[in-house]
């Protein structure tokens, strides 16, 4: 079998077996399986508004997926994605309301470098935690979460909101600052729908981390830490180094996901409009292998459920759009457990390590 | 600031911290045994979806009554020991990452509940609000004495039996443990699944002690809260108690103070920076700038028995 059937197989199966196991639940509350996943799967493919918001939804996914994947291959595991793009989030909408009255092109470049340098700087803290006193990042990344959300909840609601607005955001940023989106160049395709540039940018990323990983020496030296630290070590890399290389990294990607929230859907900082990002952004990076082809793949599906649960809610009689949530655990739970698939098919799969 | 040091606060602190001792003593057992238990969040929402659950079926569908709580707190502890044993497979019998698979539990369960609530009540993601006659008992004197008495009980378990000290020896070097002929993956199982227990406990406190139904996401990050204070705790028993008061006592402060928090001088300080608190003390005691804490030797590492 050639080397990427082999590596889509995998992740095939544990997606598969994931929606029978769902099947059964579906079954189990009532209702008909075949009509859920019409519903849930269905709607991503029509024009202009399944395929539109199944991109938009892809977006952040796919930026919260590359920063995941760049963790990984140090050997680092980022669950920290959801307060980085907080933070980035709400740097972004701080340099389009303060700088509003700049040029759009002066001031989208400074939103651009607000959102990558905050979530980069905001990656960076585990990464130097782990470097110089040697604490887990899983742990740190997850306290630096709710830091995050406690921070950015604070600003918005004492410095930044307008006064009397009862719903935790913080004013428009310039117009100077809006992105644009895909209805402005796309034929037939209605501005309603936030689509906008910073999915192209995303697919640009995947394309960087590609070449910064396999292409250059900060990635050999960033993929050869988390294959095998002390090889690594040996062969005269800065281990330390390569971990706070990565977390800024990874911190940026996330933080990413800013653009695509400010600059180009909302045109504000929304508090708490992070539909778990940066949780799904594990699932994405492990169902497409750790590799960014892979990554889009995944985003592209989270993608589709996130946009079928709507119709999954409001069509079908006892399913509820969480069924999406029960997927991706579902769906994390074989990729982690890939010899559990082994065992069952009689150990005749020799898959990749899961963290590589 | 005095008046804040109310015996209200006191009550408060007692019951809040309440099951955030019950789920970090669970994590004690586990990663007392070497397995990572990020999962505790998912464990506590089954235990408080369930509970909740169990308690209405029981209350409306069998007429338990006043029974029916008690009823409710043992679905809790199932749940949550369900929850375990799945986690306990992929982790210890398939070896899978335990970091990975934590993650896995907490977005399934992030998602079961409102899906089953969707199915059985018709709703979006609660339960039906119960009698407040049929909840556990809320008495902060009954309730601090049944945590000082677990509490008690896991510290001899943990530190004056056989079990325990096999318990501490597989998480810190089980090759050795292995040598000296202990099993080690069952000793993981029962870390894991004394966790499972206790967290779906403490889940089951949240939701019929602490409230009277269960909403969408109600833990809210306790679970992670109450792995905050087992690292604070530095894995031992009554240190973790004592992070757990100072964690309920900081969420005691914030509901109380609803918004600022007046100091002497007059200045506030928004409830954001109290909330924060747990969080900024554990990353200030990992990186070992106030005493150090250090994580058993072989937490999070699959153990592979030699052939």
């Amino acid at each position: 079998m050639p080397k990427f059937a082999r590596e889509l197989l995998f992740p095939l199966i544990a997606v598969l077996a994931a929606f029978i196991v769902g099947g059964i639940l579906i079954l189990l509350v009532g209702d008909n399986p075949i009509v859920a996943y019409r519903l849930l799967l269905g709607s991503a493919l029509s024009w202009p508004d399944g395929i539109g918001y199944t991109l938009f939804h892809a977006t952040p996914l796919i930026f919260t997926g590359l920063a995941v994947l760049v963790g990984f291959r140090c050997g680092l595991f980022n669950i920290g994605a959801e307060g980085q793009l907080y933070i980035a989030a709400f740097a972004t909408a701080w340099v389009g309301i303060t700088f509003a009255n700049l040029t759009p092109w002066l001031l989208i470049p400074f939103c651009f470098l607000a959102a990558i340098l905050s979530g980069a700087f905001w990656g960076a803290i585990p990464g130097v935690l782990k470097a110089r006193f040697g604490s887990h990042e899983v742990i740190n990344t997850i306290m630096l979460n709710f830091i995050a959300v406690a921070l950015v909840s604070y600003f918005t609601q004492y410095h930044y909101k307008v006064p009397g607005d009862p719903i935790m955001q913080t004013t428009m940023i310039g117009e100077g600052a809006h992105i644009a989106r895909f209805g402005r160049f796309v034929p037939g395709f209605p501005e309603r729908i936030p689509l906008n540039v910073a999915f192209l940018l995303a697919l640009l990323c995947c394309l960087l981390v590609y070449l910064f990983l396999w292409r250059t020496k900060w990635g050999y030296e960033i993929r050869a830490t988390g294959s095998n630290p002390s090889a690594a070590e040996y062969g005269g890399i800065s281990i330390r180094t390569q971990i706070v290389l990565a977390m800024s990294v990874s911190g940026a990607l996330a933080g990413m996901v800013g653009i695509n929230e400010v600059l180009g859907y909302r045109y504000r900082y929304y508090d708490g409009f992070s539909d778990n990002y940066g949780f799904t952004g594990i699932a994405v990076a492990l169902l497409g292998r750790n590799h960014p082809v892979g990554v889009i793949l995944a985003a592209l599906l989270f993608a589709a459920l996130q946009h079928g649960g709507i119709y999954v809610d409001g069509f079908s009689e006892h399913v509820t759009k969480d069924i999406v949530q029960v997927l991706q655990g579902i769906i994390i739970l074989f990729i982690a457990a890939e010899a559990f698939f082994k065992w069952l098919l009689g150990g005749r799969f020799s898959m990749q390590r899961l963290r590589v | 600031m005095r008046d804040i040091f109310t015996i209200s606060l006191v009550a408060s602190t007692i019951r809040l911290a309440t099951p955030l001792v019950l789920a970090a003593l669970g994590g004690l057992f586990s990663e007392r045994s070497g397995v990572i238990n990020i999962a505790l969040e998912g464990k506590m929402l089954a235990g408080a979806f369930t509970a909740a659950a169990v308690t209405w079926a029981a209350d409306m569908k069998l007429g338990m009554g006043s029974a029916s709580p008690w009823v409710g707190l043992l679905g809790g502890m199932l749940a949550g020991l369900f929850i375990a044993v799945i986690y306990a497979v992929s982790c210890i019998r398939f070896k899978a990452d335990q970091v990975v698979s934590g993650t896995a539990i907490n977005i399934l369960m992030f998602g079961i509940p409102g899906f089953l609530s969707g199915a059985f009540f018709l709703s979006s993601g609660s339960t039906p609000q119960l009698p407040k006659d049929h909840l556990l008992p809320q008495s902060p004197i009954v309730i601090a004495i049944t945590i000082l008495v677990l509490v008690a009980a896991i510290w001899y378990v943990v530190y004056k039996t056989p079990f325990g000290l096999r318990l501490r020896s597989t998480g810190e070097n089980p090759e050795a443990a292995d040598a000296a002929g202990v099993s080690v993956s069952r000793i993981r199982y029962s870390g894991v699944l004394l966790a499972g227990v206790l967290a779906g406990l403490g889940g089951a406190y949240l939701s019929i002690g602490q409230s009277s139904l269960f909403t969408r996401n109600m833990t809210a990050g306790r679970g992670f809260i109450a792995l905050a204070a087992l690292i604070f705790g530095k894995w031992r028993p009554v240190q973790t108690m004592l992070a757990c008061l100072l964690f309920g006592f900081t969420e005691a402060v914030s509901i109380q103070m609803q918004g600022v928090f007046k100091l002497p001088s007059g200045e506030d300080i928004p409830v954001q920076f109290i909330q924060m608190v747990p969080y900024v003390l554990t990353i200030v005691v990992l990186a070992g700038f106030i005493g150090s804490s250090r994580p058993p030797s072989a937490l999070g590492i699959p153990y592979q028995k030699e052939k």
